[in-house]
């Protein structure tokens, strides 16, 4: 009876956990779906506020985090294939890259926020309330939107350090990968919502 | 496929010593009939307290004035009543309890796809209760914003909107992970031989339910995000002051919460379903009709949320689709209704408690269907929004038909979840006097919403008071009945396995099965050769 039971909590389908991870991506995109929504709509009512607003974010910190997440999709990436191919070694290598670009990213995105801080531009300043609305929209959406894609970052930056930690003691190896897949996956997630928020608060003009 | 004859039983999951023991061995447990009875036990607390705020709701109502409480303790009972009913009793519904119980053993497996996942589904339900119970007894007292939280009120009232807000928030994401393990759980997990027109309608509707959780729910977790940043970082997304769109808010939070009615209702009608086969002693008609209606309801019912705002601000050409797209959800339910009613025509129905509370369930449910469709024109709807009418209708619906369907799916599963029975009789009577009670508390509430008295005020003109009393006498014969319904099953009787194991001659593989079931529902996975109402199994 009691080796039946360990016998099938041990049990192991990674199809089934590779669906589940999917349907959970899903449910982000529906969450940051929401946010889309709520920006198009007050771009449409507010269209030369949102346009000047644009102008005062740096394109150039966007452009340089945006190549930087590009480049850990495709270490993790690599990191996966170099565990399918068994080498331990290089996947924790590329896993750590992976992880140090996400602290690069944060740090940059500490400066940019904190250089909109500097010059008085959080939701609620003084000087925000002095402009217009859809300035106020603008921030106020800039500020949340990439908040919450950079807690995302922690998310994905907690779930690939247990996946560094898995596959250092062995736990996770090339016959048992699918919590790295899976943070992998959700890795991908992460950088495609910014490869979408970085043209909509930085590029459109 | 045994178990009703094997002489050697296994212990139950009931009895059966794991790891730990006492209430570790439950709140620590992984076994999903386990957590299904945390959920249980737990949505009827909730229940409970729903209850009484009612009552007390009621009371105040009894007569023109005031009688027991003023404005703003009234605007703060019905707040936190319709919270607590909603997020905390009828969401979770029968999917997280009767759901999690039967979704591994109708399909034939030994537990769902995640049971860690599953446990921690329940702790977020738990700490999201807890966060709003903090919130109904801190700060600057309980919410009074009703359970739709609409903004811009939600974001000026000194109360303490915030952390119900955010404890709804945390209920949400239960309710995702709960239909996430579903979903991977009935694709992944199914007995060999049981393809997907082999499952039980219960399990079709939690299907098509786990899907709205998954793709409704994130919309209003984001929405509720956001109400959020308005009231704690001063952001403005709702708030004209600061170019903010309170419609929009209403749009967003009407896209999760009118297919959140179908997330309570349709394993409501998987349950009806199976109870209405089982003792009608025939094979269901329709079997595809249903299952399909299930998930034509899931989709539809994504498309209709604008029914809600009609009286809102929006074009009539929005109006005109919405309200046709309304009707037309109206379709997949009714095809529900004629299928039953088919299933048991010339069958021969034994007359068990489990049956008369399918019974009361339909009748309840089509008449809160219909009047539905009053409110789903947009002429009608317009004469009578925000009155009693709605709280009859929607009464009608979640009360009426998902929790008595939530009571009828405790009387038909009890014999299998506990091993007892509870004296028949008394069922039967409680659910006459429930049945008498719910129609005199609600159906004057009709005619009070069409004589115009408005929903949401703790007072209201001499002329509605006649009605009135009328109802609150009602909701007392409602409530002692739900509690003589309630102490009779807490007060059932241990049957042999002979009585137990199949009591109502069910045909699912529930039934084939221990009551109560051992830990691992099955000693050998079951193969699936036949239909699962199929009468006579080989
Ligand atoms: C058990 C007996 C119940 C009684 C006596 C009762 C009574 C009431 C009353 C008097 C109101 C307020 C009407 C108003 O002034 O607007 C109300 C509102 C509401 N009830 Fe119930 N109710 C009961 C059960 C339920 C159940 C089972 C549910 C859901 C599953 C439910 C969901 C709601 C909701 C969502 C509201 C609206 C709250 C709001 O306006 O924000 N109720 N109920
Ligand atoms: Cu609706």
């Amino acid at each position: 009876m009691e080796q039946q039971h360990v016998a099938h909590t041990d049990h192991f389908d990674p199809v089934a956990s590779k669906l589940g991870m999917w349907l959970f991506i899903f449910t982000e995109i529906l969450l940051f779906g929401g946010l889309f929504i709520v920006y198009s709509v007050y771009r449409y009512k507010h269209p030369v506020e949102f346009h000047l607003a644009a102008e005062e974010l740096d394109v150039t910190i966007g452009l340089i985090n945006t190549i930087i997440l590009l480049i850990s999709s495709m270490t993790v990436a690599m990191s996966i294939t170099a565990l399918q191919l068994g080498n331990k070694k290089l996947t924790l290598i590329l896993l750590g890259t992976t992880g140090l670009l996400a602290l690069v990213f944060l740090v940059n995105k500490y400066f940019e926020w904190g250089a909109k801080i500097h010059h008085d531009i959080y939701p609620g300043s003084e000087f925000l309330l002095s402009l217009s609305k859809g300035d106020m929209l603008f921030f106020g959406l800039y500020f949340f939107m990439t908040g919450l894609h950079a807690l995302h970052i922690i998310a994905g930056l907690a779930l690939l350090g247990v996946a560094f930690f898995k596959v250092k003691n062995g736990s996770v190896n090339k016959d048992r990968i699918s919590l790295l897949e899976n943070g992998g996956l959700y890795w991908h997630l992460v950088d495609l919502i910014w490869i979408f928020l970085f043209p909509l608060f930085y590029l459109i003009h | 496929m045994t178990g009703n004859s094997s002489t050697h039983r296994l212990p139950s999951y009931l009895e059966y010593q794991g790891k730990y023991t006492g209430i570790r061995s439950w709140i620590l447990s992984t076994d999903h009939k386990r957590i299904a009875l945390l959920y249980l036990y737990s949505q009827i607390f909730f229940f409970l307290a729903g209850l009484v705020m009612g009552l007390f709701m009621k009371l105040e109502l009894i007569a023109p004035g005031q009688q027991i409480m003023g404005p703003q303790a009234y605007n703060a009972l019905f707040t936190v009543h319709g919270l607590t009913m909603i997020f905390l009793f009828i969401i979770p519904g029968l999917a997280a309890s009767f759901g999690n119980f039967m979704i591994p053993i109708m399909i034939g497996a030994k537990d769902v796809a995640f049971p860690k996942l599953n446990l921690f589904s329940w702790y977020l339900f738990i700490a999201g209760a807890v966060i709003i119970l903090v919130g109904i007894f801190s700060g600057d007292g309980p919410p009074d914003t009703g359970w739709t939280f609409y903004a811009p009120y939600s974001l000026k009232t000194n109360t303490n909107v915030v952390l119900s807000v955010f404890g709804a928030f945390v209920l949400g994401f239960s309710s995702i992970l709960t239909g996430l393990n579903f979903i991977v759980t009935i694709h992944r997990m199914r007995a060999p031989g049981m393809g997907f027109f082999r499952m039980p309608l219960f399990i079709w509707s939690l299907y098509g339910t786990a899907w709205i959780q998954l793709l409704a729910t994130p919309v209003v977790g984001i929405t509720f995000l956001m109400v959020v940043a308005d009231r704690l970082l001063d952001i403005g997304f709702f708030d004209p002051a600061k170019g903010g769109d309170p419609v929009l808010y209403q749009h967003l939070f009407w896209i999760y919460s009118h297919p959140a009615v179908y997330i309570m209702i349709l394993p409501a009608m998987g349950a009806i379903t199976e109870i209405i086969v089982t003792f009608s002693r025939r094979t269901v008609f329709g079997y595809k009709a249903i299952a399909m209606s299930s998930l034509a309801i899931a989709f539809v019912g994504y498309l209709v949320w604008g029914h809600h705002m009609f009286t809102s601000g929006m074009s009539e050409t929005a109006r005109l689709i919405f309200s046709f797209l309304t009707f037309l959800v109206a379709i997949p339910s009714a095809i529900k209704v004629f299928n039953w009613t088919a299933t048991m025509y010339k069958g021969s129905i034994s007359l068990e408690p489990p049956f008369w509370w399918a019974m009361a369930f339909i009748f309840i449910f089509m008449i809160g269907g219909l009047t539905g469709l009053i409110l789903g024109s947009v002429s009608t709807d317009v004469h009578v929004h925000d009155t009693m009418f709605v709280v009859a209708h929607f009464h009608y619906i979640v009360f009426g038909g998902a929790g008595i369907a939530f009571f009828a799916a405790l009387h038909y599963w009890y014999p299998k979840m506990f091993g007892k029975m509870y004296n028949k009789k008394i069922a039967n009577w409680g659910l006459i006097g429930l049945f008498v009670g719910f129609n005199t508390t609600y159906l004057p509430m009709f005619f009070l919403g069409f004589m115009g008295m408005p929903r949401r005020y703790y007072d209201y003109l001499p002329q509605f008071a006649d009605l009135n009393l009328l109802s609150t006498v009602g909701s007392w014969v409602m409530a002692t009945s739900l509690l003589l319904v309630i102490v009779n099953l807490l007060r059932a009787k241990k049957g042999t396995p002979e009585e137990m194991d199949n009591p109502w001659g069910g045909r699912t593989l529930e039934w084939t099965i221990e009551s109560p079931p051992s830990l691992e529902n099955f000693e050998e996975i079951p193969v699936i050769d036949r239909e699962p109402y199929e009468l006579k199994s080989k």
